[in-house]
C-alpha cells in the first residue's frame, strides 16, 4: 500500500484545531499584519483616486485609442477573473475528486476567488466609459420602448457568466463558513463578537440532520460550480474567439483560457499561502509543504498546457494558410510588442520547469518567486492576446501602437490594493482554514498509535 | 421565539466513536426525535441516527430545469418576439447563441434554490438558538432527547447516557 503523508501535522486534537484556526481571528493583530494592511489600504486609496479620475475625466486618460480599443481594463479583467479560478477548482473540482488535501487551502482559495472576481468585475463596468449607465447591461423591463439587450453578443454572455460566477462562488464560500462562524460565536468572550458571529452563523446548530442536508448541498454546489468555472473562462474567451480578428479567431481559446486561468490562479494561491504561512506560523501544520508541493505540480502541468496552446496557435496559423493569421503570429513574436511575447513565454513556460526538481517544488522561497513570475507572465499573456492582435490587423494603413499612460499603470497596480485589502481583512475576520472540514481528515496519514505510517 | 424550543435532556461525549455508539443505542432504545450534535459531519452518523437521504437534490433538479426554461423563455421572447432586431443577419431565434445564457441561469437557479432549501431544512437563519454547551462547536459531541419523545424518562435516559460514557448529562432546552 502507498504511504500517505499526514494532511495535518503535529498530532492535533480536535480542540487544538479549533484553537489554532481561531487564534488569528481572536488575538490582537500583529505588527506585520498592520503594516501590510496599511500598505494595501494606501494602494486602495490610490486606486480609488485613479478610478475617480478615469470616471470623472473620461476613458481617454488610459491608453486606449484607435486601433487598440481594448486595453488595460480588459487585459486586467481577464487576468483577475483567471486568478479566481483556482479557488473554485480547489474547492469544487478537488472536492468531487475526493482530494482530501484540499481542505486546508480551500477556504483561503475561495476567498481569493471572491475577491478576485470583485476586483475583476469593476473593469468591464468602467471600461464602458459611462459606468453610471452600466445597468443597461442587464435585461430588465424599461421605459425606453421594448429595448432589450442583445443576447447574441458574447459580451452579454459575459455579463451572465461573471455575475453567476460571482454569486455562486460567494454562496459556496459562505455556506462553507457557516459552521465555523458558529464555532467562533461559541468561543466569543464579549457580546459584540457573539452578536456579529452569531448573526453570520445564522443560528447554525450542527445536528446530524443539519449536517446531512449540509453535506448534500455542499456536494451539489461543488457539482454546479465545476461546469460553471469551466464555462466562465470559456465564455470570457468567446469575447475574443467569436470575432473575426486574426489572432483571436481561434478554436483553442476556450480550453487554453481555462488552463491559463487555473495556472495563474494556483500561482496566486501559492503566493498568498507562502505569505499566510509566514504571517500565521500556526497554519504551517495545516498548510504543509506537501500541500504546497501538490499545487506546484499543478502549476507545472498547467504551465505546460498553456505552452502547448502557444505552440498550437503558431502551428495552426501556419497550417491555415491564411496570410493575415500568419502575419499576426509572426508579428506577435517578432513585431514591436515581441518583448511582451517573450516575457510571457519565459514566465509561463520556461520558469515553471524548475518544478521538475523536488527540491525546487518544496522550497518556499523558490515557489514564491516562481509564483510571482507566473502571475506576471499570465498578465502578459492577456496583454499579448489583446494588444498584439488589435494593433496590427488587416490593413497596414490602420496600424498603430497602444499609448500606455501612467493611468494604466495606476489601474493595474491599484487593483492589487483592492484585492490585498479585502484579503487581509478576511485573514483577520474569518477562519482561514475550514475548521469543520479539517477535523474529519485529522487522522489521515497517522496509524492507530498516532505515529506516521 | 423562546417557546419554539423544547425542553429535554442532553448527554455530552468527548470522543467520536462513543457518540456514534451512543446515537445507535439511543435509536435502538426507541427514541425517534433525538438530535446528535457535532462540530463536523461525523462519518456514519446518518446510519446510526437512521437519517434518510436528503431531499434537497430534487429541489436542485427542478430549479435547474426551471432556470433552463427561464433562460430559453427570456432570450426567445426578448430577441424574437418583443424586440426582434436583425443583428448581422442572424436568425431572431438564434438558439446556439442563447445556450450560454440558458446554461448560466440553470446553474444560478439550481444553486440558489438548493441553498434556500438548506435554509428551510435546517430552519435557519434563526436568532441565537439555545446552546447546550459552547464546546459542541469545537471538540465535544452531544445527544439531545426532547421531553415529548416516546418513552421519555429522565432517570432512565440519564443512566443510559452515563453507561454509554457521557462525561456530562444536563437538563436543558434545545
Amino acid at each position: 500500500m502507498m504511504k500517505r503523508s499526514p494532511l495535518v501535522l503535529g498530532n492535533k486534537t480536535l480542540k487544538d484545531v479549533t484553537d489554532d484556526i481561531c487564534a488569528p481571528v481572536e488575538r490582537f493583530p500583529s505588527k506585520g499584519w498592520v503594516g501590510m494592511f496599511l500598505g494595501a489600504k494606501t494602494l486602495l486609496l490610490f486606486y480609488i483616486a485613479i478610478l475617480a479620475s478615469v470616471v470623472g475625466v473620461g476613458i481617454g486618460l488610459l491608453g486606449v485609442n484607435s486601433p487598440v480599443f481594448w486595453g488595460t481594463m480588459i487585459v486586467t479583467f481577464v487576468f483577475w477573473i483567471g486568478i479566481g479560478h483556482a479557488g473554485t477548482l480547489i474547492s469544487a473540482v478537488l472536492f468531487l475528486f475526493r482530494q482530501k488535501w484540499r481542505t486546508s487551502v480551500a477556504r483561503t482559495a475561495e476567498a481569493m476567488t471572491v475577491f478576485a472576481v470583485m476586483t475583476a468585475g469593476l473593469f468591464p463596468l468602467l471600461h464602458t466609459g459611462r459606468p453610471w449607465l452600466d445597468y443597461w447591461l442587464f435585461p430588465y423591463p424599461n421605459q425606453r420602448g421594448p429595448l432589450w439587450v442583445n443576447f447574441r453578443s458574447p459580451l452579454l454572455w459575459d455579463v451572465f457568466a461573471v455575475s453567476t460566477y460571482a454569486t455562486v462562488s460567494m454562496v459556496f464560500w459562505y455556506i462553507g463558513l457557516v459552521p465555523d462562524f458558529a464555532t467562533i460565536k461559541d468561543r466569543a468572550k464579549n457580546k459584540l463578537r457573539r452578536t456579529v458571529y452569531g448573526a453570520l452563523s445564522l443560528g447554525w446548530r450542527g445536528t446530524a440532520k443539519n449536517w446531512s442536508h449540509y453535506e448534500m448541498v455542499y456536494l451539489i454546489l461543488a457539482g454546479l460550480s465545476t461546469p460553471l468555472v469551466l464555462s466562465v473562462h470559456t465564455i470570457v474567451s468567446f469575447d475574443f474567439a467569436v470575432s473575426n480578428l486574426p489572432g483571436w479567431h481561434t478554436t483553442i481559446f476556450p480550453p487554453y483560457f481555462v488552463a491559463g486561468a487555473i495556472f495563474s490562479g494556483f500561482a496566486m494561491v501559492v503566493t498568498l499561502m507562502t505569505l499566510v504561512r509566514i504571517g500565521f506560523p500556526e497554519f504551517k501544520n495545516y498548510v504543509t509543504l506537501d500541500h504546497m508541493e501538490v499545487m506546484n505540480k499543478i502549476i507545472m502541468t498547467t504551465g505546460m498546457l498553456v505552452g502547448y496552446a502557444y505552440a498550437s496557435e503558431f502551428f495552426i496559423a501556419w497550417y491555415s494558410g491564411n496570410q493575415y493569421e500568419r502575419f499576426v503570429f509572426v508579428n506577435r513574436a517578432f513585431g514591436p510588442y515581441g518583448w511582451s511575447y517573450w516575457v510571457m513565454v519565459s514566465c509561463n513556460v520556461l520558469i515553471p520547469q524548475l518544478f521538475w526538481f523536488k527540491s525546487m517544488r518544496r522550497s518556499i522561497p523558490v515557489m514564491f518567486v516562481v509564483s510571482i513570475f507566473v502571475n506576471i507572465g499570465m498578465w502578459f499573456e492577456r496583454f499579448v492576446i489583446t494588444v498584439t492582435s488589435l494593433h496590427r490587423d488587416f490593413l497596414p494603413s490602420s496600424w498603430g501602437m497602444y499609448a500606455w499612460s501612467w493611468f494604466d499603470t495606476g489601474v493595474l497596480v491599484g487593483s492589487f490594493g483592492m484585492f490585498l485589502t479585502l484579503f487581509l481583512l478576511y485573514l483577520r475576520l474569518f477562519p482561514a482554514v475550514s475548521i469543520a472540514e479539517v477535523k474529519p481528515v485529522l487522522h489521515v496519514g497517522y496509524d492507530e498509535k498516532g505515529g506516521h505510517h | 421565539m423562546a417557546n419554539n424550543y423544547t425542553k429535554g435532556i442532553a448527554g455530552i461525549w468527548e470522543e467520536e466513536h462513543l457518540i456514534l455508539k451512543a446515537a445507535r443505542k439511543t435509536r435502538e432504545a426507541g427514541f425517534t426525535k433525538f438530535e446528535a450534535i457535532s462540530a463536523y459531519p461525523v462519518h456514519g452518523m446518518e446510519e446510526a441516527c437512521g437519517i434518510k437521504r436528503s431531499w434537497i437534490p430534487y429541489v436542485t433538479f427542478t430549479a435547474g430545469c426551471v432556470g433552463l426554461l427561464a433562460g430559453l423563455a427570456l432570450t426567445y421572447w426578448t430577441s424574437a418576439v418583443d424586440w426582434a432586431v436583425n443583428v448581422g443577419g442572424k436568425p431572431f431565434f438564434s438558439l446556439p447563441a442563447f445556450i450560454p445564457i440558458m446554461f448560466e441561469l440553470t446553474i444560478l437557479f439550481a444553486a440558489l434554490c438548493s441553498v434556500g432549501a438548506l435554509f428551510y431544512a435546517c430552519k435557519i437563519p434563526r436568532i441565537d438558538p439555545p446552546s447546550i454547551d459552547p464546546d459542541l462547536s469545537s471538540h465535544k459531541f452531544a445527544i439531545f432527547i426532547p421531553h415529548n419523545d416516546i418513552g421519555y424518562d429522565e432517570t432512565k435516559i440519564e443512566r443510559m447516557f452515563k453507561e454509554l460514557g457521557a462525561t456530562e448529562v444536563k437538563k436543558t432546552e434545545y
